[in-house]
């Protein structure tokens, strides 16, 4: 190579790696008022959302730039008229195809014809093991046995199922039984999530803060199970951030995974980065995925660690973590830039106990439904 | 289910056991990165040529026997060497759940 070659070589910056997974947000339209709702604090109204057509597309592009698998989420994804034709067109493009759903609205004639066209999972969330706890939880009577109905359709036609449990002060002390109605209903996987407080789950924070107990009893029950169901139910579990000394690697690092695009078509590089003031989104309606992807401004504002401050910036971790979460940044530190607080390094690390205390001890209040 | 113990845990892999990846588990060819990538949900593993070929083989009809056979044929070697060669992988595929007896 000659010399001129190499520098110019040397000049040129690396291309960020390609994009694995695609979160799309089809609708933000949801039969459930959860509590700690993880949809944007904006909703986009039906009449904003993409068309069949522009969605296939957005799925094809997908696939040509290298993501490999496709979360089918909003909202409640089956609120699409259109659901299978969408799958069809994923898996037509080459998609892994998911399918994140509340599972109260899907009949088995859907479900049967979501499977012939070709979705390769289904995951249902579980508010509670009770009636009672998910009525609380989600405003929507009877959840729990059309959940369970669900569950059971979905594996009788042979669909392999996760279920995912949010836990927080409200259910953590039925874990087991959330533990066990997993293997009754045959799932695969578990996944067991601790809420994260930001967007509209900060306004319940009170009421759904888990004890410290709480926490304790939590991560002993799911080592034991764990190792009690190896090979029978995989367990994935997330951390409580305000108890953690290490933060997550959120969404394995800004632009360097994920993609999530909105109902009415915007790219953002995690569902909640509208909550991030500054940025500006952009449409896949105007512009192609992989021009956004490696183009766009706010896919790299946050991408790789040139953005970091200290601790981050001189962190052995920054690599793995990256961070952690900038939403919780932003609302623990008050800046997107700062290092997530779920960090022992970070300045306002202390504050999480405290918070704790205060909300652990606080009357819990009225809660805030999110009512679409 | 008859491979399971008592106390639910996937029995060892034995020389007779036939393996399949679990359900929900995809084995593809990424066009984009030119390399096998095996599909679960949430989670995405890069097996190596090697480790690939196996879980081609893994098909729920062969044994494990069988599949260090064919192996061997191909690599002109033994088909014990072969097995042992292939036991600790298949056992660490099992572990992380994606393949089943």
């Amino acid at each position: 190579m000659s010399e001129t070659a190499l520098l110019r070589a040397q000049a040129v910056p690396a291309r960020p790696a390609a994009p694995v997974g695609l979160l799309a947000e089809l609708t933000h339209r949801c039969p459930l008022q959860c509590l700690y709702c993880s949809n944007p604090l904006e909703l986009a109204r039906a009449s904003a959302e993409l068309s069949t057509e522009k969605w296939i597309g957005i799925f094809e592009q997908a696939a040509q730039i290298g993501i490999l698998q496709l979360h089918l989420s909003g909202g409640e994804p089956a609120a699409r008229k259109d659901l299978e034709t969408l799958v069809a067109g994923a898996v037509r493009a080459g998609l892994y195809t998911n399918l994140i759903t509340a599972g109260v609205s899907l009949s088995r004639e859907r479900i049967e014809r979501l499977a012939k066209s070709g979705l390769d999972h289904v995951q249902i969330s579980l508010q509670d093991a009770t009636e009672e706890g998910t009525h609380q939880i989600s405003g929507y009577r009877g959840g729990l046995e059309r959940k369970l109905k669900t569950a059971a359709v979905v594996r009788e036609i042979g669909l392999p199922l996760t279920l995912n449990a949010p836990v927080h002060r409200l259910n953590l002390d039925r874990l087991p039984e959330i533990i066990e109605m997993a293997l009754t209903a045959g799932a695969d996987r578990l996944e067991v999530a601790h809420v994260q407080y930001h967007g509209w789950a900060l306004r319940n924070r009170t009421a759904l803060m888990p004890t410290r107990e709480q926490v304790k009893h939590s991560l002993e029950l799911i080592e034991g199970s764990r190792a009690r169901l190896k090979g029978v139910l995989a367990i994935d579990f997330v951390a409580p951030d305000y108890y953690a000394s290490r933060p997550k690697p959120c969404m394995g690092g800004w632009g360097r995974r994920f993609m999530v695009v909105t109902p009415a078509g915007l790219a953002l590089p995690c569902h909640a980065a509208a909550s991030i003031p500054g940025l500006s989104f952009e449409s896949v309606v105007d512009k192609s995925l992989e021009d956004v992807w490696f183009h766009s401004p706010s896919f790299e504002a946050f991408r790789g660690t040139a953005w970091m401050k200290e601790p981050c910036r001189s962190c052995d971790f920054r690599e793995r973590d990256f961070g952690g979460c900038r939403c919780q940044a932003l609302a623990l530190a008050g800046d997107a830039a700062e290092a997530d607080p779920a960090c022992e390094k970070s300045a306002h690390h202390g504050r999480l106990m405290a918070i704790v205390e205060q909300e652990v001890g606080a009357p819990r209040g009225a809660l805030h439904y999110r009512r679409y | 289910m008859d491979d399971h113990l008592p106390n639910g845990r996937v029995a060892a892999i034995t020389h007779s056991s036939r393996l399949v990846l679990r359900r929900g588990v995809k084995l593809r060819r990424d066009p984009v990165r030119d390399r096998w990538v095996v599909l679960a949900p949430e989670r995405i593993l890069t097996p190596n040529e090697q480790a690939a070929e196996v879980l081609r083989l893994c098909d729920g009809h062969r044994t494990v026997g069988e599949i260090a056979s064919l192996l061997a044929n191909t690599y002109d070697a033994e088909p014990d060497t072969i097995a042992a060669d292939i036991m600790p992988v298949l056992e660490n595929l099992v572990d992380m759940g994606v393949l089943t007896a």
